[in-house]
């Protein structure tokens, strides 16, 4: 393995201020960022009880304006677009010709021609490019990577709209679940998005890079009666798989598709026709010999990352994410499977550093919140 | 957190307190402080054989596997089993934690250990 020099690293906005406050920092995706404040478990319980807030400044902003902007979109992500009204979002995948991910995105149409994505941190590049030369070929449209015009930063749980209120002069409460508007927090102007990577209710604050410091101080004094502490990207990863979203790099991948990930809902069947979408129909039509599913582990031990799904002593799988969770307090992850292994309750064996161990499919999500905001 | 001068260290971070000819072996705080919030302990059962610089067990963190490894040769004689049901006291007391307890094979085995001033030296 090698390691990579600190000062190689991208940093957010707020990297003064996670090291100033102690946090643990790793180099994700390119980027120093803090993995944890006060502990993984205890910021993932904040956020499943109260609420945290998250620096995700690293991830990516890619935008896609001009009279031509719906059609491109609609040519690169799997999911329809036109149904997509301005304030609203939705999840899609951004699809090679295979059908594959190129990458996962939010895509957020801010006005009729003009959309903006929200991609991960490591696939800026290599999404911008693919993009870009998709954009130009369809015309009538320009792609820019606006990933450096933006601090991102999300507030999870249930007391956030609590927290942001007080700090915003829009009406929050009215903005539903995958929808978003515009206003000012802490004095900053910003894009509310009431969307997060947790399965909480939350939100996700866009605001300008020089202005994350004063949002991200006033969310955390704005919570401080409720208790709502910083979090760092380990309880990111152990809130989302609680809630069964797919990590890229670890779940999806430029190998899967969206079908095999159980992501069928954001393909837009009815759309005509997209990047990708011949594999994807085939596969609708002819069947797909994989998916990913959930699992519990039966035997002691937890299924990380890369473990193999073992029949006969033959792989048969891989589990693609993995860990015990901090809420549920079960080793719990996901798991390409062979379709005869994909119904709940269907046993499965998994190498755990060469230990056979038992796990049992479930049903996704492993944690769904008990008062869902959307509506 | 001070490393108690009563035991050796490992440059892998385990420690071992000895007494007489059996020898309690745990991790240290800096170990504990790497792993973040320990989950499972999984430990060998009593009578098993250990060797020196060998796996006897692993230790999960949220987000993370580690081995743990044997400072010393010997066999197990006693498993914590408070380790099953609260993984966390890991965390909360390192330093007070013992995972096994190892009759030793050799009693001079542990020679090549660090002390408390060594170790915290290898920490840097």
């Amino acid at each position: 393995m090698t390691e990579t020099i600190a000062s190689d690293l991208r940093k957010t906005p707020l990297h003064a201020r996670h090291c100033a406050s102690n946090a643990r920092m790793v180099p994700f995706g390119g980027w120093d960022m803090p993995v944890e404040y006060s502990g993984i478990t205890a910021e993932h319980i904040a956020v499943r009880t109260r609420a945290g807030v998250f620096d995700v400044s690293h991830m990516g902003e890619i935008e896609i304006a001009g009279k031509g902007a719906l059609a491109a979109v609609q040519r690169i992500s799997s999911n329809d677009a036109s149904r997509l009204q301005v304030g609203q979002a939705h999840y899609s995948a951004l699809t090679t010709f295979d059908g594959t991910f190129v990458d996962d995105m939010l895509v957020y149409r801010m006005a009729p021609g003009h959309f903006l994505l929200v991609v991960n941190a490591s696939n800026i590049a290599k999404d911008y490019a693919w993009i870009a030369a998709q954009v130009a070929e369809a015309g009538e449209a320009a792609a820019v990577d606006s990933s450096s015009r933006y601090a991102l930063i999300a507030i999870q749980g249930p007391a956030a709209l609590g927290v942001v209120q007080p700090l915003c002069s829009t009406e929050l409460a009215g903005v539903k679940y995958y929808w978003f508007t515009h206003g000012e927090v802490a004095g900053a102007r910003a894009m509310i998005s009431r969307t997060g990577y947790t399965g909480e209710d939350g939100f996700e604050i866009f605001v300008p890079p020089n202005m994350a410091d004063r949002v991200w101080q006033a969310l955390l004094e704005s919570g401080r009666a409720a208790d709502v502490i910083p979090c760092g990207l380990g309880a990111r990863d152990t809130l989302r798989l609680e809630a069964a979203m797919r990590l890229y790099g670890n779940d999806i991948d430029e190998t899967t598709t969206p079908l095999e990930a159980d992501l069928g809902w954001i393909v837009g069947w009815k759309k005509e026709s997209f990047i990708g979408h011949e594999r994807l129909r085939e596969q609708k039509e002819n069947g797909i010999t994989r998916k990913l599913v959930g699992f519990e582990m039966i035997d002691r031990g937890i299924a990380r990352h890369g473990y193999p799904v073992l029949r006969d002593g033959k792989a048969v799988g891989v589990v693609t994410s993995g860990t015990q969770t901090p809420y549920l307090k079960k080793a719990i992850g996901m798991a390409y499977v062979p379709m005869d292994l994909t119904a709940a309750g269907s046993e499965i064996t998994i190498d755990v550093r060469g230990r056979a161990s038992r796990a049992a499919v479930v049903p996704l999500p492993f944690y769904k919140r008990v008062t869902p905001q959307e509506t | 957190m001070a490393y108690p001068a009563d035991r050796k260290y490992t440059k892998d971070h385990e420690w071992i307190r000895i007494a007489g000819d059996t020898g309690e072996i745990g991790i240290t705080d800096y170990a504990q402080q790497q792993l973040g919030d320990v989950v499972y302990v999984d430990l060998p059962d009593v009578g098993r054989k250990v060797n020196a610089g060998e796996s006897f067990g692993s230790i999960e963190s949220v987000k993370a596997v580690s081995e743990l490894f044997a400072p010393v040769s010997g066999e197990v004689v006693a498993v914590n089993d408070q380790l099953k049901g609260h993984p966390e006291v890991v965390n909360t007391d390192p330093h007070g934690t013992w995972m096994i307890k190892v009759k030793l094979a050799s009693p001079t085995d542990s020679g090549a250990l660090l002390d408390s001033s060594q170790y915290q030296s290898h920490l840097g």
